[in-house]
């Protein structure tokens, strides 16, 4: 689903630069669960960040799902973005003046699917996270673990190839946070390719494979036992 | 298409809305450079109606030639000889200048601008008494009060009726006394009244208080044989009123042997030319409004592209996430360019509505006929002015919204999302 061949990115911090990628060659099959961890500074995030087309690396290759991800326009690269992926984000970033349907239902107005269908589709995803009932909350009325459910639900409904998700629990307390690993751990139960950076290890155990990260290279990768979430909620 | 995407327009609506306030603080600014702009229109307008209001009845493109005395001694003849215009001439004239419409010779009882008593069981009226022929309706156009005015078969039976002045009438009548059928006497001659007319008061070239007869009539009842007074003259829409005026003048000199120099043996004015005056300061006019309310409007569509990159700049993260979520570029700018639109094209419509109401409401207190002291009639806007306005007005709050909307392009969502 996802390779990678010697990637490299460094930034420029004034007149020096940051080299944070050194060369990282990974890949990910179809239905896989990654936890990529390190520390602050390990390069997890800039990582993911070219991973989402967010960004873009100096050089190496990355091939997702068979499609090379190179000098992208911003306009491709908004359109792979919709296509091929899925956001969650550390701070849920939900737009707080929509409802938590309009919310989920953003990703298909920007793939064009007519009204109706959208509705239709957004209230069925919201189903999936539990949330139905709160379709029509805004955000400011969710508690921070449905935001999180709602940001799944949003990055789920444009049906995307890969899950990528930065520090979803990051702002939760730990009830939640397994509640919503367990979600995570449902979607690829039903054969979704997810991603998840984050520098918990409770967390990366309930994955199904731990990538660590450390000054820009891969130090360990290993395939794990899966922890099930399921049994601390 | 998508003008009738309901989503788009409710995601510009929904942030419009966010902070109405603010939105309408900013709409302020246009509503109030429209209503200047369609004021400062409307009353150019205004004044410009109001002096075709002024011309109406004189044909702009006019001329009246009069004969006067030489000034200039030439061939054996002294200086200060009295010109004496004759039938003969206006025909000549005719034949020889054609760019003339029409000519119409006028003889004046006594002398220039002079007065003759009329009388009726009684009572007097000093008046000018003109010999006309019909046609000098066109160039100096009567507003009939009752009756009718001079025609043909006047002429050609030199039947005794006049035309009098309204003012005329005051002097002969009783208030609501019937005039037309009634006589008249001028010089001993009696003369049966079959039209009133109203002077036109602001151009007026036949004085306030005129008795005009048949020129045919005018020549068997006063003697006056060949002689001309005057000559009205209007001459072809695309023709320069100077150029024939020239022509006129030239023939003239030479048949009545005066000086080629002599600038005063034959009098004339050229209607044209204030007529020409006015429409050049009316046109400046129009032009200085247009432009003032031009760049009102382009300083109001600028507040509302400074809001806009206000708000761009509070949506970054918002902006940041839809990009993310896949949002193309075009997307982006789309939303905020009509968001832009939508401010301006709002106020513009509130703006002009009031302006509108305003200038009808000033119509309503000039009334039909203006009010003295007032340099205004009619003040509006016209259809096409209208549309201009807007127009630019669109075509303003697309280009100027074009800079939020670049600003709100250029965020990278990975710059919004980065975590602080």
């Amino acid at each position: 689903m996802i390779e990678i061949k010697d990637l490299h990115k460094s930034y420029k911090m004034g007149s020096n630069s940051l080299h944070v990628l050194k060369g990282i060659n990974f890949k990910v099959d179809d239905g896989e669960l990654v936890a990529i961890m390190g520390s602050s500074g390990s390069g997890k995030s800039t990582l993911l960040n070219i991973l989402g087309m967010l960004d873009g690396a100096d050089s190496g290759e990355y091939t997702l799902d068979g499609v090379p991800i190179k000098n992208l326009s911003e306009t491709k690269a908004a359109q792979y973005r919709n296509k091929f992926l899925g956001f969650v984000f550390q701070s849920f970033n939900l737009i707080n003046y929509k409802s938590a349907l309009e919310n989920v239902a953003l990703p298909l107005y920007y793939q064009k699917v007519p009204r109706k269908e959208r509705q239709e589709k957004a209230m069925q995803y919201l189903d999936r996270v539990g949330l139905k009932p709160w379709a029509n909350h805004l955000p400011s009325e969710l508690s921070g673990g449905q935001k999180q459910r709602v940001a799944i639900a949003r990055a789920m409904a444009a049906e995307p190839k890969v899950l990528l998700a930065d520090e979803p629990t990051g702002a939760l307390d730990s009830k939640t946070s397994y509640e919503v690993m367990d979600l995570i751990q449902k979607i690829n139960d039903d054969g979704n390719t997810i991603l998840v950076v984050t520098h918990e290890e409770d967390i990366a155990h309930m994955c199904k494979r731990i990538v660590h990260l450390k000054d820009g290279v891969i130090v360990e990768d290993k395939k794990i036992e899966q922890v099930r979430a399921e049994q601390y909620v | 298409m998508w003008l009738f995407d309901r989503d788009l327009w409710s995601e510009v609506f929904n942030t419009l809305g966010k902070n109405i306030f603010r939105t309408i603080l900013t709409m302020l600014g246009v509503v109030i450079a429209m209503i200047i702009l369609i004021l400062l229109l409307g009353s150019s307008n205004g004044m410009s109606n109001m002096f075709q209001n002024v011309f109406a009845g004189t044909a702009s493109n006019s001329l009246f030639v009069w004969a006067q005395s030489t000034s200039e001694p030439y061939k054996g003849f002294e200086r200060g000889r009295r010109i004496q215009f004759h039938m003969e001439d206006a025909e000549i004239i005719k034949e020889q200048i054609p760019e003339i419409e029409v000519l119409a010779p006028r003889i004046e009882l006594g002398s220039h601008r002079g007065v003759t008593t009329v009388y009726r069981n009684g009572r007097t009226s000093g008046s000018a008494v003109y010999g006309d022929y019909p046609v000098i309706d066109e160039v100096t156009k009567k507003k009939l009060v009752e009756g009718r005015f001079l025609n043909n078969t006047d002429i050609e039976a030199s039947k005794k009726v006049c035309v009098i002045g309204e003012e005329t009438y005051e002097l002969l009548f009783d208030k609501d006394e019937t005039a037309i059928g009634e006589d008249v006497r001028i010089n001993g001659v009696f003369f049966t009244v079959v039209g009133i007319y109203k002077p036109n008061d602001n151009v007026n070239i036949d004085g306030e208080n005129a008795v005009f007869i048949p020129f045919s009539t005018f020549q068997k009842a006063f003697g006056s044989g060949d002689r001309l007074g005057w000559m009205a003259i209007a001459v072809q829409e695309d023709t320069k009123v100077p150029v024939v005026e020239q022509k006129i003048k030239k023939l003239l000199k030479t048949k009545y042997d005066i000086h080629p120099d002599d600038d005063r043996a034959i009098g004339s004015f050229d209607m044209s030319e204030i007529f020409n005056n006015v429409t050049t300061f009316t046109s400046v006019l129009k032009g200085v409004s247009g432009f003032i309310g031009f760049f009102t409007l382009i300083a109001g569509v600028i507040a509302i592209s400074n809001i806009l990159l206000i708000t761009v700049k509070e949506r970054t993260k918002e902006i940041g996430v839809r990009r993310a979520l896949g949002a193309t570029p075009k997307i982006v700018r789309r939303q905020i360019i009509l968001e832009s639109i939508v401010m301006t094209v709002l106020a513009g419509l509130i703006g002009f509505s009031i302006a509108i109401g305003i200038l009808a409401m000033i119509n309503g207190f000039l009334g039909e006929g203006g009010q003295d002291g007032i340099p205004l009639l009619n003040p509006m806007v016209s259809i096409p002015q209208f549309l201009k306005s807007f127009i630019s007005m669109v075509g303003l709050s697309v280009l100027i919204g074009l800079i939020p909307a670049n600003r709100a392009v250029r965020i990278r969502p990975i710059e919004a999302l980065r975590e602080e």
